[in-house]
C-alpha cells in the first residue's frame, strides 16, 4: 500500500521535472520556406572553414498572415541560402498578442536580435534602451531613397527601416460622382474641406446610400491616431508641441484642433456617418459612398467594382491633405550580441529585389523608388502606383516620441468621445493634461527644456 | 348509488389525470424555452463554422438561420484552422500543461487543505484567513511582478544541459505559477470539515500516520470534490490567455488560447473563428460531461458552511 | 470541529504534535503561494510607492504616496457665473443657459491655486445659479469604481435569483433532467473569451439575432454595444447568463438537503406552493444563498474580460472597471507603479466589503 502511494508521489515528481524542463528554450527551430530554392549565385566564400554559422534570432508580427510570412520566410531563406556566416531563424507571432509578448520578452530581457515594431513605438523602445541604433550614414539613406517617414527614428538617430507601408485614401466610384455632379479630385487638386462638406451632404440628401461616408469608425486601438490624427494635421493641430515634444497645450486643444474635433462630431451628429459600423462590407456592398480607409482594401474594393473605382486624395482640411506614416519597421535589439548579422540582413531586405518581393506578395506599398519600380503594380503606370505617390506626397508620421503610446491612447479616448457626443475642448483638455503629465512623470522622455 | 360513485372517482382520476399532462406539458415547455436560451449561442457558433464566407454568416444573423448549418456549408473552415495555425500541436501543448495542473494541482491542493482541517498547528487560523484573502488579488496586479520574478527563476534545461535563467518559454511557468489555488485549498477545506471526525479518530487509536490518514480516510470520502477540484482546475488552465503571451515565444510551445489569435486579422474570417472555438470548446465540455456526476455530487457539501 | 487537545498526542513539541507532518504536507501548496501570488502582491504593493514602468531606461525613484494622492484626492470648487464686465449682468449662452469660467484655469494656475493642480473634473452640480465642480485626481478610476459597483449591485441579486428558478425548474421529478441541468450548466465550463465573441455577435445592432428578436415583437433594434446606456446592461445579461449555472448547482444542492419530511408536515398543515416555498425552502436555502452572494460578489469585482473583448471599455468609457483601468494604465501607458496603486485600493476596497458582508450574513453557529 505505502508502496504504491509512493510510487505515484515519484511518478509525479519525475513528471513535474520533465514538464518543468522541458520546453523550446530560445533558439526555435528555423523555418521552411515553403519552395525555397537556395539561389544559383555563388555563395559569399567562407573566411573561415571553421567557423560555423553564427544564428541570428528574429521576430515577425505576421503569423496568420500567410501571404506576408510566406514572404518573410522566403527572404531568410534565400539570404541565409546566400552566404554561409549567418543563419536567420525566424518566430512568427500573431498581430493581436504581438504588443504583448514583445513588452513581456522586453521585461524578461530576452528580446530576440531582430524584431519588427509598429513604427510609432519605435522612439519608445529606443528611450527604453532596448533597441539599438543601427549602423546606416544619412548618405546610405539617400542611396536606397526610403520614403523619410519610414525611418523610424528617436532624437535624430536612426532605429529602424520599413520596408513598406500604408497609404490612407478615400475609395469612390465614379458613377456616383458623375451622377451628383461632383467633382473628382486628383492628387494636386484634393477636395477642399467645404467642398467635402457639400459633397457629403449631396451624397446623403440623395436617399440612396445609409451613409455617405464611412471611417471605420467603431475600430479601436491604433486606427484611431492613424487615420484620424492627419486630419487633425491638415485642420493645422497637432498632438504635440513637435518643435520641443515637451507639451500639448495649445497644440492639441488649440482652436484649429477644437474646429476638427467639432467638425469630426458634426458628421455622426449629421447623420453622414455610422458611428459603429457592423462590417467592412459598407462600401464594397453599395450602402456606404465613400470610404475613408487604408490601401490595404483595394484588392477587395476592385473586386467589387471594377473600372468603376476610384482612389480619392484625403481632403485638405487648410494645411494640404495629410495620411498617416509608419508601418512595421525591423529593428535591432540593444542585447543583440550578433549585430552584425543582424544589420547584414536588415540591409540585405532594404534591398530593392527584397522590397519588391515583400511588395508583390502583400500588396503593400514599397518605401523605396528602386523596389517600386522592380514591381508590377507599383511602378510608373501599375495599378497601385497612385498609393506610392500619395504615400510620397501626403504622408506624416505619428509623433516621434517615447509619449507616444500615451498621446495614443489618450487620443483614441478622446476621439471615441467626441465620436459619441461629448463636448470636444473637454475631451482634447483631458487629453492634454494626461499626456503632459506622463511627459513630466518621466522628465521629459531625453527631450531638454 | 353505486354508479354516482364510480363516477365521481372516474372523474377524479380524469381531472386529475388532465391536471398532471397539463404540469408536465408546460414542465417541459419551461425547459425546452430554457435550453433554447442556454444552447443558443453555442448553436450559433457551431452553425457560423460551417458557413464558408463572412457574407453568409452576417446574413444569417438575423433569423433563426444563424443556428443551422444550412446555405454553403462545408468543414472548409476547420480546414482552414489547420492549415493556417498548427492546431494539434497547440492542442496537444494545452492538454499536457492542463494534465500536468490538474495533477499536480489536487495533489498539491488537496494536503494543503488537509492540513488546515485536521491538524493542528500554530498559525492554522491565520494561514487560512490569509488564503481566503489571497481570494480578492486580481491576477492584472500581479501579473507584472510575477512576469519579472519568472524571468529570474532559474530552471534546468533538458535542450541546454544546463541551469539557465528564465521560466519564459517552458511549460513549467504556464504550469507551476498555477498549482496552488486558493479557491481550490477552500473547496478542498470546506468539504473535509464535513467528513466527521470520529473516523480520523478511529485511525488514529489504530496508529496510523497523518499521511495515511489523508490516503485511507479523507481522500476516499471526497471523490466528488476531486471532481471539482479537477474540473475547476482543467477549466483555469485551458482558458489561460493573457499570461500566456507574454510567457511563451515559441510557436511550439503555445497553447490553444494562443493560436486563436492567429485568426483575427484587418478583415477576420469568422467562420474560421467559430470554427477554432469550436474545437477548443468541445474539450471543455466533454471533461465536464465525464465528471458531471461527481461534480454535482460535490455542491451537496460547498457552501453549506460559508 | 472536535477538540482534538484530549487525543493522543505523541510527541509533544513546541509547536504542538502536527508540525511536521503539517509542513511537509501544505509546505508545497504554501510554499507556492507564498512565491507566485503573496510574493508578487507584495511586490506590487511596493511598486505602488515608485514611479515603476513596465520599460524605462531611468531606475526606479521611490515616489512615496504620490501614486495614491493622484488616485484618491478629491476637491470641490465653487465657480461663479461669467458675468459681462460691462453691462454687469449675467452672460447666457446660446440655448439661455448661464456660462462659468473653464475649472481648467484653476486646475492649470500653479501660483495661485496649487492645490487644484493636476485634478481633473469629474462631474459638476448647479445649486442656485453656482457650479460646484467635483474634481478628482483620477476621475476615470472613479467612474471605474462606480461601473463596478453598478455591476456588482445588479449581477448579486439576479444571478441568485436567476440560479434558484433554474434549480426550482431542475429539481421536479421528470424525465431528463439531468440533461437539463448539464446543458444549463455549460456555459459555465465555456471560456469568458469565446462566449464573448459570440455575444458580440448577438449584440450586432444591425444583424445581431438579440434586435431581430426584438423585431419579430415590434421593438426597435437597439445599438446595445454602442450605446452608453445599454453597453453595461448588455454585459450584466450576458455574464448572469455564462454564470447562472454555477447557482444553479449550488441551490440544488441545497434544495436536496432539505428533508422532505418538513414539506410533508406542511402540506399535512394545508400550505399552498407560495407558503411552502417562503417558510420552509427559503430559510434552507440560507447558508446557500449566503455562500453565493459572497462568491458573486468577489467574481463581479474582477469584471475584465468581457468588457475588454466586446468593448474595450467603451463606448464613451461606459463599460470601463477597475481592473480594466489598471491594465490601460500599466500595460498600455506603461505606468507599473500607479497602476499596483490602483491595484492595492482596489484590494481594500473590496476586502472591506467582503468582510463586512461577512458579518452582516453571519449565522449564529
Amino acid at each position: 500500500m505505502k508502496l504504491r502511494l509512493w510510487s505515484i508521489v515519484a511518478l509525479l515528481v519525475v513528471a513535474t521535472v520533465l514538464v518543468t524542463a522541458c520546453g523550446g528554450g530560445p533558439a526555435p527551430e528555423p523555418t521552411e520556406a515553403p519552395g525555397a530554392a537556395p539561389t544559383e549565385e555563388e555563395s559569399k566564400p567562407a573566411e573561415d572553414e571553421s567557423a560555423g554559422t553564427t544564428k541570428v534570432s528574429m521576430w515577425s508580427h505576421a503569423a496568420g498572415n500567410p501571404k506576408e510570412i510566406g514572404a518573410v520566410e522566403q527572404m531568410i531563406a534565400d539570404f541565409n541560402g546566400q552566404q554561409d556566416d549567418y543563419e536567420i531563424v525566424l518566430e512568427s507571432f500573431p498581430q493581436e498578442s504581438y504588443n504583448d509578448s514583445v513588452q513581456g520578452a522586453a521585461i524578461a530581457g530576452d528580446l530576440p536580435c531582430i524584431l519588427d515594431l509598429d513604427g510609432p513605438t519605435v522612439p519608445n523602445f529606443a528611450w527604453s534602451e532596448y533597441i539599438q541604433p543601427l549602423p546606416v550614414s544619412e548618405a546610405e539613406l539617400d542611396e536606397i531613397g526610403i520614403i523619410p517617414q519610414d525611418v523610424g527614428r528617436y532624437k535624430g538617430t536612426v532605429y529602424s527601416l520599413g520596408q513598406f507601408d500604408v497609404a490612407l485614401l478615400i475609395y469612390g466610384r465614379k458613377s456616383v460622382l458623375e451622377k451628383y455632379d461632383i467633382r473628382i479630385p486628383t492628387l494636386d487638386e484634393p477636395w477642399t474641406k467645404e467642398e467635402f462638406d457639400e459633397i457629403l451632404k449631396t451624397l446623403q440628401d440623395s436617399g440612396e446610400f445609409e451613409y455617405a461616408l464611412d471611417v471605420n469608425a467603431g475600430w479601436t486601438g491604433e486606427w484611431w491616431p492613424y487615420a484620424m490624427g492627419p486630419m487633425l494635421w491638415s485642420f493645422g493641430g497637432g498632438m504635440i508641441d513637435r518643435d520641443t515634444y515637451l507639451t500639448a497645450e495649445a497644440t492639441l486643444n488649440g482652436p484649429e484642433a477644437q474646429a476638427w474635433g467639432e467638425w469630426f462630431q458634426a458628421l455622426f451628429e449629421k447623420g453622414y456617418v455610422n458611428p459603429n459600423p457592423a462590417d467592412i462590407e459598407g462600401f464594397n456592398q453599395g450602402r456606404v459612398a465613400l470610404w475613408y480607409n487604408g490601401s490595404w482594401s483595394a484588392d477587395p474594393a476592385t473586386e467589387a467594382w471594377g473600372d468603376d473605382l476610384l482612389f480619392l486624395p484625403a481632403v485638405d482640411f487648410g494645411e494640404g491633405p495629410k495620411i498617416g506614416a509608419g508601418s512595421w519597421q525591423w529593428a535591432i535589439s540593444a542585447t543583440c550580441e550578433e549585430a552584425d548579422g543582424a544589420w547584414e540582413f536588415i540591409s540585405y531586405m532594404m534591398e530593392p529585389e527584397q522590397i519588391a518581393l515583400m511588395s508583390e506578395t502583400t500588396a503593400l506599398i514599397p518605401t523605396t523608388p528602386d523596389g517600386a519600380a522592380l514591381t508590377e503594380t507599383f511602378s510608373e503606370g501599375g495599378k497601385y502606383r497612385v498609393f506610392y505617390e500619395m504615400l510620397d506626397r501626403f504622408a506624416m508620421v505619428r509623433p516621434r516620441t517615447p509619449a507616444y503610446l500615451t498621446i495614443s491612447s489618450e487620443f483614441e479616448q478622446a476621439t471615441t468621445l467626441i465620436r459619441d457626443g461629448g463636448n470636444a475642448l473637454d475631451a482634447l483638455d483631458d487629453a492634454v493634461d494626461a499626456i503632459e503629465r506622463d511627459i513630466e512623470d518621466n522628465d521629459g522622455y531625453g527631450f531638454e527644456e | 348509488m353505486e354508479n354516482q360513485q364510480a363516477l365521481d372517482v372516474a372523474t377524479m382520476r380524469r381531472r386529475k389525470l388532465v391536471s398532471r399532462i397539463l404540469t408536465v406539458v408546460s414542465q417541459y415547455a419551461i425547459h425546452a424555452f430554457l435550453v433554447f436560451i442556454f444552447a443558443f449561442p453555442l448553436l450559433f457558433m457551431f452553425a457560423s463554422s460551417l458557413k464558408e464566407t463572412n457574407a453568409q454568416i452576417f446574413r444569417d444573423l438575423r433569423s433563426l438561420r444563424a443556428f443551422v448549418p444550412v446555405g454553403e456549408v462545408s468543414l472548409l473552415n476547420y480546414r482552414a484552422v489547420f492549415e493556417n495555425s498548427r492546431f494539434p500541436r497547440f492542442l496537444f501543448n494545452s492538454v499536457v500543461i492542463a494534465a500536468a495542473t490538474v495533477g499536480l494541482g489536487l495533489l498539491v491542493n488537496s494536503l494543503a487543505a488537509y492540513t488546515l482541517s485536521r491538524l493542528k498547528w500554530p498559525g492554522r487560523k491565520i494561514v487560512l484567513s490569509i488564503i481566503i484573502a489571497t481570494l480578492i488579488i486580481p491576477g492584472q496586479a500581479i501579473m507584472i511582478p510575477m512576469l519579472m520574478l519568472v524571468s529570474r527563476l532559474p530552471r534546468l534545461s533538458l535542450v541546454e544541459g544546463a541551469l539557465v535563467q528564465g521560466w519564459q518559454n517552458s511549460y513549467s511557468v504556464l504550469v507551476l505559477p498555477f498549482l496552488a489555488g486558493a479557491w481550490n485549498i477552500f473547496l478542498f477545506y470546506t468539504n473535509f470539515q464535513n467528513i466527521p471526525y470520529e473516523l480520523d479518530e478511529a485511525a488514529l487509536v489504530d496508529g496510523a500516520s497523518r499521511l495515511e490518514i489523508f490516503r485511507h480516510v479523507i481522500v476516499p470520502n471526497s471523490g466528488p470534490v476531486f471532481a471539482t477540484v479537477a474540473i475547476n482546475t482543467f477549466l483555469g488552465s485551458w482558458n489561460m490567455f493573457l499570461w500566456a503571451t507574454m510567457t511563451i515565444q515559441s510557436e511550439e510551445l503555445r497553447p490553444v488560447m494562443l493560436g486563436l489569435q492567429y485568426f483575427f486579422q484587418r478583415d477576420t474570417p469568422w467562420g474560421q473563428v467559430m470554427a477554432y472555438t469550436t474545437l477548443i470548446t468541445l474539450p471543455m465540455l466533454l471533461v465536464f460531461f465525464a465528471f458531471q456526476g461527481a461534480f454535482v455530487k460535490s455542491m451537496a457539501t460547498t457552501g453549506l458552511k460559508g | 470541529m472536535a477538540d482534538r487537545s484530549g487525543v493522543a498526542g505523541e510527541r509533544k513539541s513546541l509547536f504542538g504534535a502536527d508540525a511536521g507532518p503539517a509542513l511537509a504536507m501544505g509546505g508545497p501548496a504554501f510554499f507556492l503561494l507564498l512565491l507566485f501570488l503573496i510574493g508578487p502582491f507584495f511586490a506590487g504593493i511596493a511598486f505602488s510607492f515608485t514611479n515603476q514602468r513596465l520599460v524605462s531606461p531611468d531606475p526606479t525613484e521611490f515616489v512615496g504616496l504620490r501614486n495614491y494622492s493622484r488616485l484618491l484626492r478629491f476637491s470641490v470648487l465653487r465657480l461663479e457665473p461669467l458675468v459681462d464686465e460691462e453691462t454687469g449682468e449675467l452672460m447666457r449662452d446660446e440655448e439661455g443657459g448661464l456660462e462659468y469660467p473653464r475649472s481648467r484655469e484653476f486646475t492649470r494656475d500653479e501660483e495661485n491655486y496649487p492645490r487644484l493642480t493636476g485634478l481633473t473634473e469629474w462631474f459638476n452640480i448647479h445649486i442656485r445659479q453656482k457650479r460646484y465642480v467635483i474634481l478628482a485626481g483620477d476621475p476615470a478610476f472613479i467612474k471605474a469604481l462606480v461601473h463596478n459597483f453598478y455591476f456588482a449591485l445588479v449581477i448579486i441579486p439576479l444571478q441568485s435569483a436567476v440560479g434558484l428558478i433554474l434549480a426550482l425548474a431542475v429539481n421536479q421529478k421528470m424525465a431528463g433532467r439531468n440533461y437539463f441541468r448539464t446543458i444549463y450548466f455549460s456555459p459555465v465550463v465555456t471560456s469568458m473569451v469565446v462566449i464573448s465573441i459570440v455575444w458580440t455577435f448577438l449584440y450586432d445592432a444591425n444583424n445581431g439575432l438579440i434586435n431581430a428578436f426584438l423585431a419579430d415583437f415590434g421593438i426597435e433594434a437597439v445599438n446595445w454595444l454602442g450605446n452608453p446606456t445599454t453597453a453595461m446592461p448588455a454585459i450584466m445579461i450576458m455574464s448572469i447568463w455564462q454564470g447562472c449555472g454555477l447557482q444553479m448547482m449550488l441551490f440544488l444542492a441545497g434544495l436536496q438537503s432539505i428533508p422532505d419530511s418538513l414539506y410533508e408536515a406542511a402540506s399535512i398543515d394545508g400550505a399552498n406552493a407560495w407558503e411552502e416555498f417562503r417558510f420552509i425552502t427559503l430559510p434552507g436555502l440560507r447558508s446557500t444563498m449566503i455562500f453565493n452572494f459572497i462568491t458573486i460578489t468577489i467574481a463581479a469585482f474582477q469584471l475584465f474580460t468581457q468588457p475588454f473583448v466586446m468593448t474595450g471599455g467603451g463606448p464613451n468609457e461606459s463599460t470601463t472597471t477597475v481592473i480594466l483601468r489598471m491594465r490601460t494604465e500599466g500595460f498600455r501607458e506603461q505606468r507599473i507603479g500607479y497602476a499596483s496603486a490602483i491595484a492595492v485600493v482596489f484590494f481594500l476596497i473590496i476586502l472591506a466589503i467582503n468582510l463586512v458582508q461577512r458579518y452582516v450574513l453571519r449565522e449564529e453557529e
